[in-house]
């Protein structure tokens, strides 16, 4: 019966289907690996305090129990620890302890077996920082200009009374730093430009210098009232301060306008932690990043994705709609058509990379460096547009995804059934008339299908990206208040490319490892839901012809 | 009324002009847009074309030789802006002159002694300037030229100067009253050394700074050796660490003589370079001073260097050789700044050579004449050429990419102090002597491997699972199944790649023998269970589950035994792997692993071409003419050998297609091999090891390279190589699904 079973191949069947559910178990996997780290970044985690002993006394340790794993003892004895002999494996556990600039180390991994004992003491705080990451410890004293002015489970709440004032100081600073010091600098500059300007065109005469002088004169005048008023509120936020304690007993004074926020993990209810969990989130979306992009938020990063992607739909959808108008309206269908369709077709299939490298050669370095001779000769040395930025990666890109969006417009075009066209043109209308009126608001679920397509594929991009404009940290965003606001020729952030650079060539990967993941599953969620989306309309649009055709 | 119809003749024609307006346009724009397509492919080209250029070069000015009574040319140099040129004449005088008119500019005597005449004469070579003569009494004079640039009025103004590092005198360095038949000289910050040769003797001057404590100067302490000649030398070659001195005879013997040690030089070897009966006619080092080029009266140039054998034994060994000339060689004229030379003939033929490359890149004759003496610029990009007819030729070089050829970029390379030919690629390092290594082929080797490994991963799942989902799936779970795999092509590779780097690698460094546990207890599981279903479950339970859902009911069965898979790896490596498979593999089998390997790139790229062999496979199976497989069920076949032996048959095309799409993705992919491998250019085929592959090397490189330099455009050639592999290999899977299409709407 069994040899039977066999030889009608059932088994196999059976197997087949496992590979069915080993990919669906891939998928689903991975997307539920990368929510539960992505999501898991913003819940305050409790702080474990451990009483651990390696036989020379015990000591306390403090932090966020991260990970744990467990070796063979003869793993661990070529990793150099000793075990007793009747010791199988070693369990480890990884700690995230902080305080960086006491012990030199985000993470310690502790054996499991020489922990004595743990707890959660309630007045454990986790401070972030904007210097040296997280802070684990006791609050001691809460300070005012170096007078103690309140103590232990006071300083808590007083200083976060006092926090929220610092807080609201350093954003002051900021946006007078960011806004106003950026759009002196940034006159100054154009002014400088101008100057060159002139005097390349030998336009330079003692009037105008005389002018610029003035202009000049104002600018720094401006500069110095702002100059002042950051130096006033400099002082004022740094008034307040804490004395912390770490739970192997060394203090240390940290100034308010270091701190970005304090909580007490351990003590805090459910309600509490949610609220924590929903602030952490928005600053993850909306704030600058801090620390080499190790902590803070991600917002220049998406801005930037978004602008690249927008102005790679504004390019890519009029030339991939009229290439695939040509190509199914107009052009003889023969040979050559045919040739250019496999081509196009085969386009999609040949290496982003390979783009990125035309985009530098051609766009870059052959396009940019001439726009640079003809529109900018007085900012020579300095390339403006002969240097990879916002405008070439567009470009690239938009030469990359533009095979996605003539495959799916030629799709749309091919499925309207002739009728409609024969009755169109039977009408008396003319072939353009019959496209513009008829044929194309048919299609433009298929353009919408292709062109949502490839912004997922040009949000996903990253290799062509390195060469083209992507940078790790872009100082200004490529849209600001300064004219003419839109600034094609900056460098900008991506999300993507974000993953890579934190997650790979960051100095401190194992902290950054979180916010990695966190930007992934946001990456994956827009993503998704953008191909998602693509194919619903897709869909909506077969069953539409299908009843055309009926 | 006839004003309205000629309104509305007007309009008719209005809107026959806009139809056509818009046929123009349409068809401009999408002939534009196919243009632009077509130029990424001729844009790569045109970068990567000048590499395989020829050299070109060209007369500038022909004039006599300045100053020919102040004896013959011994030796000819030209500074770095080729203005101003150097000739040291027989007489004892050096001339200055401007290259491009021979203007004298600048005469200089050297203080040869009463009694005394010049006997013999050395160059120190490359860019030191130094030369020095030696006199019949056993001394030496010597000088160096420099040039010095200044900007009076904005303008450059080149000085020739000419100076005597050891002072105006001779210096003593042999016997006194011997007379010195060669010399040769190496200037350095730190030392200098001086050998001559006498009838039957070497001697070895070094000089040394002092480090003198009380002393306002440095003062020179002179060591001083002697070795003892069987036979004389004709050449004598220092290199620039002052270590090695070659000598060798107009007969071919090399002896390579090691004077690390000032006081005892120690004779290494010798070795016979020629043919008996052929003879040397010059030599000279090549840039780097690592090997000899030994040019010789056949013709032929020859590269010799020191290369250390498989017992650990330095020997000089011949690298290569170049047939620069039907007649003899006359000179040899290495380039400072990359591994060319160039040579003259008797015939007054200049040949431009690059040694690495093994490239010839041009040789023609510049003048009918038997040359003396040849001067290459120190940029490479000019030439001097004085020959006996008594006139000197300036001629300018075009030489842009000669360290480039398809043999360098293909094939075995046998670089200096290597020691055998290998294929490598290092583009670059930090010191600046360093020769850029650029084969393409390790890491084409590289591409080819992660392409394989991802094969090897996605080829069964996808393949297997297309033929369930397309064949034995209920369609309800077909319609969820789909698009879910289709989200899994939609998937930014960075993030497979951050995942495989950063969670995988380190999951199966620490998981090995799970990993591979997995490949045996997955399959069998999932045919027990096959087979506890269908003969031990009760029959109730079987009919809850609909036909064509077995696939949901094994996600836990996997669940479960991949679970049991990795939690009995610990104690297997125990008992196996005496506790730690990487260690017992570099023991036993001499294995060595890293943790970013091909077995983790292979499972994250198999990850990212699944979806795309899925679905093509899919749609090839589904799309089989029901009535075939109808035909055969009813002929009495079961459902699997209908598969296997009807459905599979005429889907092959198809399913073949979907596996070449699927290569060329993995081919072409960047960020996952970027970031889930080492990135080191090994050609290894282990699974433990990692590779770099041609995308992740131009994401690495290419951002610094130099606008048109030769790294660049090998860059743009591998571009190039990947466009083209991928171009193919897509047009062909294209072309195969076309025919499959027919062919099944014929049937």
């Amino acid at each position: 019966m069994i040899k039977e079973w066999i030889k009608s191949g059932s088994p196999w069947i059976w197997l087949t289907a496992s590979a069915v559910s080993a990919c669906l178990i891939l998928v689903f996997g991975l997307l539920l690996l990368i929510a539960f780290r992505g999501l898991g970044h913003f819940w305050p985690v409790d702080i474990v305090e451990f009483r651990y002993d390696e036989g020379q006394g015990e000591t306390l340790i403090a932090g966020e129990l991260v990970d744990s794993a467990i070796m063979t003892a003869a793993q661990a004895k070529d990793a150099g620890y000793k075990l007793a002999e009747d010791e199988d494996f070693l369990e480890q556990r990884l700690i995230k302890v902080g305080n960086r600039d006491l012990t030199g180390l985000d993470f310690r991994w502790v054996q499991a077996r020489f922990i004595k004992g743990q707890g959660l003491p309630s007045e454990l705080v986790t401070i972030e920082r904007r210097e040296w990451g997280n802070f684990y410890g006791r609050i001691l004293e809460l300070r005012e200009n170096q007078n103690t002015i309140a103590k232990n489970g006071e300083a808590f709440e007083q200083s976060e009374q006092r926090l929220k004032r610092a807080l609201k100081l350093h954003a002051h600073i900021e946006h007078i730093q960011k806004k106003d010091v950026g759009a002196i600098n940034f006159a100054l500059e154009r002014l400088r430009l101008k100057q060159r300007r002139l005097e390349l065109d030998g336009e330079w005469s003692e009037v105008i210098q005389h002018q610029f002088a003035k202009q000049r004169s104002q600018l720094d005048k401006d500069y110095a009232v702002l100059q002042e008023q950051m130096d006033s509120l400099n002082k004022q936020i740094r008034r307040d301060s804490i004395l912390v304690q770490a739970a192997h007993g060394q203090t240390l004074e940290v100034g308010l306008y270091n701190i970005v926020r304090m909580i007490q993990p351990n003590a805090m209810s459910l309600t509490d932690k949610m609220l924590e969990y929903i602030s952490k989130f928005i600053e993850f979306i909306w704030a600058d990043p801090r620390e080499a992009n190790t902590e803070g938020g991600i917002f220049p990063a998406i801005f930037g994705t978004i602008m690249m992607v927008m102005l790679m739909s504004v390019i890519v959808t009029p030339f991939g709609v009229i290439a695939a108008v040509y190509l199914r309206e107009y052009a003889p269908q023969g040979l050559v058509t045919r040739i250019i369709r496999i081509s196009v077709n085969n386009l999609a299939g040949v290496p982003s990379i390979v783009y990125g490298v035309f985009g530098l050669g051609f766009f870059v370095y052959i396009l940019g460096g001439n726009i640079d001779q003809l529109f900018y000769p007085e900012a020579a040395p300095a390339p403006v547009f002969g240097t990879p930025g916002l405008m070439w990666a567009s470009f690239t890109l938009a030469l990359l995804t533009l095979p996605v969006v003539i495959v799916s417009t030629e799709e749309g075009l091919s499925r309207i059934p002739k009728s409609i066209r024969e009755g169109s043109l039977a009408l008396g209308a003319t072939k353009a008339e019959t496209l513009w009126k008829t044929v194309l608001p048919m299609a433009s679920p298929a353009m919408m299908t292709g062109l949502i397509l490839a912004v997922a594929r040009a949000a996903g991009e990253v290799a062509p990206l390195m060469l083209v404009g992507v940078v790790k940290l872009a100082p200004t965003l490529p849209l600001d208040g300064n004219f003419p606001f839109f600034h094609l020729d900056r460098k900008f952030m991506h999300l993507g490319f974000h993953i890579y650079d934190v997650g790979f060539q960051s100095p401190n990967v194992e902290a950054a490892r979180p916010l990695v993941y966190a930007t992934s599953l946001l990456l994956v969620i827009v993503i998704v839901a953008l191909n998602i989306f693509a194919v619903r309309i897709r869909n909506q649009l077969r069953e539409k012809y299908r009843a055309l055709e009926n | 009324m006839s004003h309205s119809t000629s309104v509305n003749v007007f309009y008719q024609k209005w809107r026959l002009i806009k139809d056509q307006l818009i046929r123009y346009g349409v068809v401009a724009g999408g002939l534009g847009v196919i243009v632009a397509i077509l130029l990424i492919f001729f844009y790569l080209l045109y970068v990567v074309f000048p590499l395989f250029l020829s050299a070109n070069v060209e007369a500038h000015a022909d004039y006599s030789l300045p100053e020919q009574t102040l004896g013959k040319t011994l030796f000819m140099a030209m500074e770095e802006q080729n203005e101003i040129a150097v000739r040291f004449t027989d007489q004892g005088k050096s001339v200055f002159f401007d290259v491009k008119s021979g203007k004298t500019l600048l005469t200089e005597s050297f203080t040869v002694p009463e009694d005394v005449h010049i006997t013999s004469f050395n160059p120190g070579r490359f860019d030191k300037g130094v030369v020095i003569y030696g006199l019949s009494d056993g001394r030496v004079l010597v000088a160096k030229h420099k040039y010095k640039i200044s900007y009076p009025n904005d303008v450059r103004k080149i000085t020739p100067i000419l100076e005597f590092p050891l002072g105006n005198e001779p210096v003593q360095v042999a016997e006194p009253g011997e007379q010195l038949t060669n010399v040769a000289i190496r200037h350095g910050e730190e030392q200098t050394t001086i050998i001559a040769q006498t009838e039957e003797k070497l001697y070895v001057t070094n000089f040394a700074k002092e480090d003198a404590l009380f002393a306002d100067e440095d003062s020179l302490r002179q060591t001083e050796s002697q070795v003892e000649l069987n036979d004389p030398v004709h050449f004598i070659l220092l290199d620039k660490e002052q270590r090695n001195v070659y000598l060798l005879t107009k007969a071919g013997a090399l002896t390579l003589l090691d004077i690390s040690d000032k006081e005892t030089p120690q004779r290494i070897e010798k070795v016979n370079v020629l043919k008996h009966g052929d003879m040397v006619t010059s030599v000279e080092f090549l840039t780097g001073e690592l090997s000899l080029l030994i040019g010789d009266s056949t013709g032929l140039v020859s590269q010799w260097s020191i290369v250390r054998d498989d017992h650990n034994q330095l020997n000089l060994t011949r690298l290569r050789q170049f047939k620069v000339s039907e007649s003899s060689v006359m000179v040899i004229a290495p380039e400072q700044r990359r591994k060319g030379f160039v040579t003259t003939d008797i015939l007054g033929y200049v040949g431009i050579y690059h040694s690495t490359a093994e490239r010839k890149l041009i040789n023609q004759q510049v003048r009918n004449a038997a040359p003396v003496a040849m001067a290459l610029s120190p940029r490479a990009n000019a030439f001097l050429l004085e020959t006996e007819s008594g006139r000197v030729d300036f001629w300018h070089i075009d030489n842009e990419h000669p360290d480039v050829s398809w043999s360098s970029i293909w094939g075995k390379v046998w670089y200096e102090s290597y020691p055998k030919p290998d294929y490598i690629w290092q583009s670059s390092s930090a010191s600046n002597d360093f020769e850029p290594k650029m084969s393409l082929t390790p890491l084409v080797f590289g591409t080819l491997k992660a392409a394989f490994y991802a094969m090897i991963v996605a080829i069964p799942l996808a393949l297997m699972g297309a033929i369930y989902t397309a064949y034995f799936m209920a369609p309800e779970m077909r319609q969820l199944v789909k698009p879910s795999i289709e989200i899994m092509e939609a998937l930014p590779t960075v993030i497979l790649g951050f995942l495989a780097g950063l969670w995988l690698a380190p999951f199966v460094e620490e998981n090995l023998v799970g990993m591979f546990s997995f490949l045996v207890v997955v399959p069998v599981s999932v045919i027990l269970f096959a087979y506890f279903w269908r003969f031990i479950l009760p029959k109730k339970y079987q009919q809850r589950v609909p036909e064509g859902w077995d696939a949901a009911v094994l996600v836990p069965v996997l669940i479960i035994s991949t679970l049991i898979s990795f939690a009995v790896s610990p104690t297997i490596e125990t008992w196996f792997f005496s506790g730690n498979m990487q260690i017992w593999m570099s023991r036993e089998l001499g294995v060595g692993y890293d943790q970013r390997n091909s077995l983790v790139v292979g499972i994250a790229m198999g990850f990212a071409v699944i979806p795309t062999i899925f679905s093509i496979a899919e749609d090839a199976i589904f799309s089989v003419p029901k009535h075939l497989t109808t035909g055969s069920l009813a002929l009495g076949a079961t459902p699997w050998q209908t598969m296997t032996k009807v459905v599979l048959l005429t889907a092959s095309p198809g399913i073949f297609s979907a596996v070449m799409i699927g290569f060329g993705r993995a081919v072409g992919e960047t960020m996952i091999v970027l970031m889930a491998t080492g990135n080191t250019p090994v050609m290894d085929l282990s699974i433990f090891q990692g590779m770099r592959t041609l995308s992740a090397n131009i994401a690495v490189e290419m951002p610094e390279s130099e606008v048109d330099s030769t790294h660049y455009r090998v860059l743009f050639l591998a571009a190039l190589v990947l466009f083209m592999f991928t171009f193919v290999f897509n047009t062909a899977a294209e072309l195969v699904r076309q025919n499959l299409r027919q062919k099944y709407s014929s049937l």
